[in-house]
């Protein structure tokens, strides 16, 4: 049938019989599709740019910082400040389960004034724990992050950011060079990078115990944060309540106060969003495919009006002995090429329209931030032209057997 | 070549009930030229399509070349069809948008009958009535006595049993009305059994047996002397 030469010619010729009637059909299929290709590359342009909005901090974590209570509890007034200390970070790492890479931060406010030789510059100083590379998606570069030596002996060691490197070392090795940190000397056993952006870039960090010895912070914390390996949104539910009980036991506040500790669970925060893409991309489905059945009735309208125009030419072709299969053959093969080619027209330009954009956003020195690599998968496209092999079918279904049902001696019949 | 025994056929007009043809017996032998007449209502149109494997009848039975033609499938009447039948209409019933060999190649389509081979032999079959030099003209571009003959060669291509002709002169003038039955005869010359439909005198004349239809019977079945069959 596909392949019958003649099918081709008698679909050519009734096509060229009515030029504008099928340009403005295909044209009707190829938008449909071309709109639904723009729809799906714009929805995942959205979501890519909502992915690398979270790409600086681990997406499986959850951040932890102590306030002020707001309830009163056991007799203990409101107002009381949550003081978190290194023994609030050893029990939820060694007491709760589901926990993998654990650090807290001994906050160092403002810019420090950091030299080398006769270089310096301001740069801030954040103390933390050998797990805090995870938490931050630190990138080493050169030498090593901190560990738990550096931690125990309170070493004054030092890992810098590469904006750091470019200011004060110029083209020599910083590793195992000295920095003057605020009049204390650090040893550099480390560059980093981060994708989080110039402000990650010009870190430096330095042990907790040694930030918490140098800068006179005792025991005291100023920030919790772990991750939780592969948890799902419901495990990490059962974590963060698992912290917050423990917590408020050690501290001796309500575990329903909301406002003693704030709680930032990327988790929750991370499938919210995939849930409203899983939405959105539902949504343009949905739009995409009705545009498309728009596309459909058009086909199957512009085949019943051939059907009927040409009931004497079907009347006469199963008078001298067409087969009935013969005949929705005919009419199944027409509007499936004409979906078909209109729709393959359509997810050309849509890919087409896609690059241009990408390449656009390529050339935009300051590309925008929600809005990334839009761009069609594989799966989206192969999904489009099975759609469309349908829609041709369903299009030229009713006509077809419409037209095999025509009676010869109705249609032969003389004026 | 058509024995035809004892068939009757009615419509169902709500709940009344036509009878068109009311037991019609009929025997026409291989390489015959035969006319049917009869006035509107006679039944003549409805025997035609019976004889044509284009309607159904419910008495009866109809033998076309030694096969029972009763109660057939779409695809099994259309094969027959397509094998032992050729029909030649009143208005001729060309496609538009193909020319006169593309035309009369058509039945050997549905044969499946490679392209080459099929047009060859619609250009042997053009010649034959006189049309090799129209081949590639549109039927809009021929007269209508043209456009019977390339009809009349459509309906010749599938080396049918029987030649169905349905008022074939109805819309011609005498003068090519006369070409037109002198077709018919030569190809019942050359063997073919050929039945006519008609109701005009001079077409029934130059038929070799008529055959008079009345009220769904056979009134008449006579013989003409001096045309040889």
């Amino acid at each position: 049938m596909i392949f019958n030469l003649d099918h081709w010619l008698e679909i050519w010729q009734t096509v060229r019989k009515n030029k504008l009637r099928t340009a403005l059909t295909m044209f009707s299929i190829a938008w449909g599709i071309f709109m639904l290709i723009l729809l799906l590359a714009a929805g995942r342009g959205l979501e890519n740019g909502v992915r690398y909005q979270f790409r600086d901090d681990a997406a499986n974590s959850i951040w932890i910082t102590p306030r002020i209570t707001g309830e009163p509890f056991r007799g203990l007034k409101a107002g009381r400040s949550v003081n978190l200390t290194i023994e609030d970070y050893e029990m939820v790492r060694d007491t709760i389960p589901g926990v993998e890479h654990i650090t807290a931060r001994f906050n160092l406010r403002g810019n420090f004034l950091v030299r080398n030789g006769l270089q310096f510059s301001r740069f801030p100083i954040r103390s933390v724990h050998p797990g805090h590379k995870y938490l931050e998606k630190t990138e080493m570069r050169r030498g090593r992050f901190l560990n738990e030596r550096d931690i125990d002996e309170r070493r004054k060691v030092a890992v810098i950011g590469n904006r750091v490197v470019d200011t004060l070392f110029k083209q020599t090795d910083p590793i195992g060079q000295w920095i003057d940190i605020n009049g204390i000397q650090y040893k550099v056993v480390g560059v980093f990078t981060d994708v989080g952006g110039v402000g990650e870039q010009r870190m430096i960090y330095i042990p907790i115990t040694t930030g918490q010895a140098a800068y006179g912070g005792a025991n005291r914390i100023h920030r919790l944060m772990f991750t939780m390996g592969d948890a799902d949104l419901e495990e990490s539910k059962r974590i963060e309540q698992n912290v917050r009980n423990l917590l408020a036991e050690r501290h001796v506040y309500s575990p329903d106060d909301p406002r003693a500790i704030r709680l930032f669970n990327h988790v929750e925060n991370y499938q919210r969003f995939l849930q409203l893409f899983q939405g959105i991309a539902l949504f343009i489905w949905i739009v995409g495919i009705g545009t498309i059945i728009a596309g459909i009735v058009g086909v199957g309208n512009i085949m019943l009006i051939s059907v009927k125009e040409r009931t004497k030419e079907i009347g006469l072709r199963k008078a001298i002995g067409a087969p009935p299969s013969d005949i929705i053959g005919l009419f199944l093969l027409e509007s499936m090429t004409l979906t078909v080619l209109a729709g393959y027209i359509g997810l050309v330009a849509g890919i087409g329209t896609v690059e241009l954009v990408q390449h656009v956003l390529g050339t935009m020195g300051n590309p925008p931030e929600f809005f990334r690599d839009p761009h069609v998968d594989v799966h989206a496209a192969a999904g489009a032209a099975l759609i469309l092999v349908l829609a041709g079918v369903v299009a030229g279904l009713i006509p077809a057997r419409r037209a095999a049902a025509i009676d010869p001696i109705v249609a032969l019949r003389d004026e | 070549m058509i024995h035809i025994n004892q068939i009757r056929k009615s419509y169902q007009m709500g709940s009344l009930s036509l009878e068109v043809l009311k037991g019609i017996d009929l025997n026409i032998e291989e390489g015959e030229l035969v006319s049917i007449m009869g006035p509107s209502g006679s039944g003549k149109s409805t025997l035609l399509n019976i004889l044509g494997i284009l309607d159904q009848y419910q008495e009866g039975e109809y033998h076309l070349a030694g096969t029972l033609m009763k109660s057939l499938s779409e695809r099994k009447a259309a094969y027959y069809r397509n094998h032992y039948l050729g029909f030649v209409f009143q208005s001729f019933h060309l496609l538009e948008f193909k020319n006169a060999l593309e035309n009369v190649a058509l039945p050997l389509y549905y044969q499946k009958v490679s392209r080459r081979k099929r047009n060859r032999k619609a250009r042997e079959l053009l010649e034959r009535v006189g049309l090799g030099d129209r081949a590639e003209h549109m039927p809009n571009e021929l007269s209508g006595g043209q456009k019977q003959r390339v009809a009349i060669a459509r309906a010749l291509i599938s080396d049918p049993k029987v030649i169905l002709a349905d008022e074939p002169t109805g819309a011609l003038d005498s003068q090519t009305s006369d070409q037109v039955m002198d077709l018919f005869k030569e190809v019942n010359a050359s063997g073919k059994t050929v039945v006519i439909v008609t109701h005009e005198a001079e077409v029934a004349e130059k038929t070799s047996r008529t055959i008079h239809l009345r009220d769904g019977v056979v009134q008449n079945d006579t013989h003409n002397a001096g045309v040889a069959s």
